[in-house]
């Protein structure tokens, strides 16, 4: 039966995820916005009473490490609201109090997505508790991940990686890192494989720590990997080339971290909205939804277009969550909603600083905050042009090689 | 005055009144005024093809409402209604629809696919739709949806999901045809859904028999920055019942229409009548538009039309008829989406078939991106209108989500339309290809307020 509602089951979790981000992360906001690459040190509290909860089962399975398709599970034709609908559903709640503070979250790395997505049950249990940063882009490419120079040989019972990975989320944070390398750059896209690399591994330097418009309290690292010698068994999943796979396995990641940051963008947009509202409200401006908007002032015309686009996206999100729940192929629907999401975000936090004046301009507001925040989230796991890439492609019938 | 009036263009023609003519304006003026002079034409002057040539419908008719049928007053009078309860959500996040909504579906859009879509360009043309077609929606039981079983329906329960899914599959036709097919489907639902004992008994088994009456739930009206809660029509109370005057706009197949629902104010608050067309006073006029001109739109003229005091459906304190027009407005989204989808399905291979310098042009980004765009906004389109049916469904409340759906569905709709066109360049100004119809069907999403419901 069609029903677009929160999940009865996850609600406490929601609840508990928002006054988690308004009692914690609210109140530390604008500090570490301040003070860029100081380590917040009041989340080491929270994440062990993430971990807690993991562990009671209360949350539902929530989190980074969420994404997981359990292939042993018996489908028994019932329709499922599971842990990658509970993950979306808590990050945006998250995101609602503070971006750049989640994605320095212990344990919650999009490394751990990644290791979640494709780890062996082996590998899955060895780096249980581990906090993985991921490590794709380069100096040289961004968007083109088969474009990747850092390579990988073996040599024994060890991969030594050599090249210069850049944009790293909590690369210094992190316990280990997740690298995209190349074991062969001739045989293209499916030589490109991902080595769990623990932190003070011999051979990897955080070179510097870069400074951003937004998430500032998220450090980005730049990493060198110099002869640095990884186990041969910390290479996640098969270490076969599969040339007819290509990069599909590689890129499976990315059907699994996409809807997490459709949801950072969906949590980011709601704070802005929701601090507007009650700013428009004050100015004596409420918004009628039984009314025509053109009939109401511009302010409240331009909120109900916000915030018809931002259902959109939320709902799209939670489409390709709840696919992915029910295990329905969902890289289209997970393109769609990061799409959506990431314009959404910055039209949303844009729109809402110009509505509010200098009071949204402010840093006296953390209007502004977010509406530097958000712009992140329409160009990294996959910018906007390459969402729409995908869906066009998909919706289109055509291979990388017709539409470029 | 009348001569400086007559030099002055503005107040016609679309030209704002503050418009003036300078010597060029004035020579443009005058030829025009020799090109519409019918000495040319006696003179055979003009080619033939010039000639105007205007169809029965554009030039308008005017008529009282149809000879209506009586509707012999059954049932009691004051006493509630049937009414079907809620649907139970269970509380699980969902896309799937229920067994009987997908049967349903199926069935409506084998009749979209197969009779309506034919049919489209036609009865865009005519401002009218197919006798056959009518008949061959009422087979699949249009009219019934959202009447209780018991009362000779197909609705167990809050049928307003099956009500948008079924609009959303007759649009991917036609929006016209489905506006015209879906027209006394509204009327039944709202009876279904707020008639009393009486009027349920009354009107229904018209309905719900061979013979179908077309009825027609008329809450638009001809005025600028028109808003739904306020209708300028008013009633008043007088010998016991109502006086209705005023004027309803995009009234669908107002001509044939044998019952109205008819939104007026009455003491300071919107409620909604039943009006017979039989009744003395009212006057139908032929107003197509844009588009959805397959649905035969009118306008509904009341000067002192007499109804008596039964007449009132539903409540008279605004309730019943708030929830009428979201629940229209639910109806029109719905329709939306359909279209919506009607134009991506028809870009789709077009583009990957149409060549430019040398290659298929959906290799080009450009094309290509607005395509993934119509994709991903349609998809927003329905998930939004999905939520606030299924909220309606559920009796919760749905004002907010509706609203968010209808604001949605007109912005990208619109657009979806436009770049429908747009993607088929010239080809898709020209009647050979649908696209320009939904372009003009597609404008009345947002403007759009009765006629259809769910």
């Amino acid at each position: 039966m069609i029903n677009l509602e929160t999940p009865k089951k996850h609600r406490a979790l929601i609840e508990q995820a928002h006054q988690t981000a308004a009692n914690m992360l609210r109140p530390i906001s604008r500090k570490y916005d301040a003070a860029e690459h100081e380590y917040p040190k009041e989340l080491d509290m929270l994440a062990a009473m993430i971990d807690g909860l993991s562990e009671s089962g209360a949350a539902e399975g929530a989190g980074a490490a969420g994404v997981r398709r359990d292939e042993n599970g018996g489908d028994d034709g019932k329709v499922k609201n599971g842990a990658n609908l509970a993950s979306v559903l808590s990050v945006a709640e998250m995101c609602w109090g503070d971006t750049g503070l989640m994605l320095t979250m212990p344990r919650q790395g999009l490394g751990n997505s990644a290791i979640a997505s494709v780890a062996t049950e082996e590998q899955l249990k060895r780096f249980q508790g581990t906090w993985a940063a991921m490590a794709i882009t380069e100096p040289s490419f961004g968007s083109d991940s088969a474009a990747i120079t850092t390579t990988a040989k073996l040599d024994g019972d060890h991969y030594v990686l050599n090249g210069e990975k850049i944009f790293v989320t909590s690369g210094e944070r992190a316990d280990s890192v997740v690298v995209w390398a190349t074991l062969d750059k001739s045989l293209g896209r499916a030589a490109i494989k991902s080595f769990v690399v623990e932190k003070g591994t011999p051979g990897m330097k955080v070179e510097r720590l870069e400074h951003k418009l937004g998430i500032r309290a998220s450090d980005t690292a730049v990493i060198l990997f110099t002869d640095c010698r990884v186990p041969a068994e910390n290479l996640l999943g098969s270490p076969e080339i599969d040339v007819k796979q290509g990069f599909a396995g590689a890129m499976a990641t990315f059907d699994n971290t996409r809807p997490l940051v459709a949801a950072m963008a969906v949590g980011t947009a709601r704070a802005s909205l929701d601090l507007t509202r009650e700013l428009l409200a004050k100015a004596g401006v409420e918004v009628d939804y039984d009314r025509p908007a053109q009939v109401q002032s511009a302010a409240a015309a331009k909120f109900l277009q916000m915030e018809a686009d931002w259902e959109a996206a939320q709902l799209l999100m939670m489409q390709s969550a709840w696919m992915a729940d029910n295990r329905k192929p969902n890289s289209l629907e997970a393109s769609m909603a990061k799409a959506k999401a990431g314009r959404v975000g910055s039209d949303i936090t844009l729109s809402c600083v110009e509505l509010c004046g200098t009071l949204g301009y402010s840093e006296g507001e953390l209007l502004e905050k977010w509406a530097r925040d958000s712009k992140i989230l329409d160009i990294f796991e996959g910018t906007q042009q390459i969402q729409q890439l995908i869906v066009a492609r998909r919706v289109l019938g055509l291979t990388s090689g017709e539409l470029k | 005055m009348s001569l400086t009036r007559t030099f002055k263009p503005g107040g016609r023609h679309g030209l704002p009144s503050s418009e003036s003519r300078d010597p060029i304006g004035f020579a443009v003026a005058a030829l025009n005024r020799v090109a519409q002079s019918e000495l040319l034409d006696r003179m055979r002057l003009r080619k033939p093809a010039e000639q105007a040539v205007y169809t029965a419908t554009r030039s308008g008719f005017k008529a009282i409402g149809a000879a209506s049928r009586t509707f012999e007053k059954r049932g009691k009078r004051g006493a509630a209604g049937v009414r079907v309860p809620s649907a139970d959500g269970r509380g699980i996040f969902d896309l799937t629809p229920t067994e009987d909504e997908q049967m349903l579906v199926d069935v409506v859009t084998e009749f979209a696919t197969d009779v309506v879509r034919p049919a489209a360009a036609a009865a865009d043309d005519e401002c009218a739709a197919p006798k056959e077609l009518l008949e061959s929606s009422l087979e699949i039981g249009l009219p019934i949806l959202g009447v209780p079983e018991s009362l000779g329906g197909v609705s167990e329960a809050r049928s307003a999901m099956a009500g948008t899914l079924v609009a959303e599959a007759l649009a991917k036709g036609d929006l016209g045809l489905a506006v015209a097919t879906l027209a006394p489907g509204a009327v039944a639902t709202a009876l279904s859904l707020w008639g009393t004992d009486e009027q349920q008994q009354t009107y229904l088994p018209a309905f719900t028999g061979s013979d179908v009456p077309a009825a027609a739930l008329a809450l638009s009206e001809p005025t600028v920055l028109f808003d739904a809660l306020s209708p300028a029509t008013t009633a008043t109370r007088r010998d016991g019942g109502f006086v209705l005057n005023g004027v309803k706009s995009l009234v669908p197949r107002g001509a044939e229409a044998e019952l109205f629902v008819v939104g007026a104010e009455l003491e300071g608050k919107p409620v909604l009548f039943l009006v017979e067309s039989s009744a003395e006073g009212l006057h139908i006029e032929a107003d197509p538009a844009m588009g959805v001109r397959a649905a035969g739109l009118t306008k509904l003229k009341l000067k002192d039309v007499k109804v008596p005091a039964e007449a009132v459906l539903g409540e008279t304190d605004g309730s019943t008829y708030t929830e009428c027009v979201r629940l229209s407005r639910l109806a029109w989204c719905a329709l939306a989406v359909g279209t919506a989808q009607a134009v991506l399905d028809y870009v789709t291979p077009y583009v990957n078939e149409r060549h430019a310098f040398g290659e298929p042009i959906s290799h080009r980004q450009a094309v290509a991106f607005m395509v993934a765009d119509i994709a991903i906004e349609l998809q927003s389109m329905r998930l939004v209108t999905y939520k606030a049916a299924s909220r309606a469904a559920q009796g919760l409340d749905y004002s907010r989500e509706v609203a968010l759906a209808r604001r949605l569905c007109a912005d990208k709709g619109m657009k979806i339309g436009n770049d429908g066109v747009q993607l088929l360049g010239g080809h898709g100004f020209v009647k050979e290809h649908p696209v320009e119809r939904w372009y003009r069907d597609l404008r009345a999403i947002g403007l759009a307020e009765g006629a259809v419901l769910v």
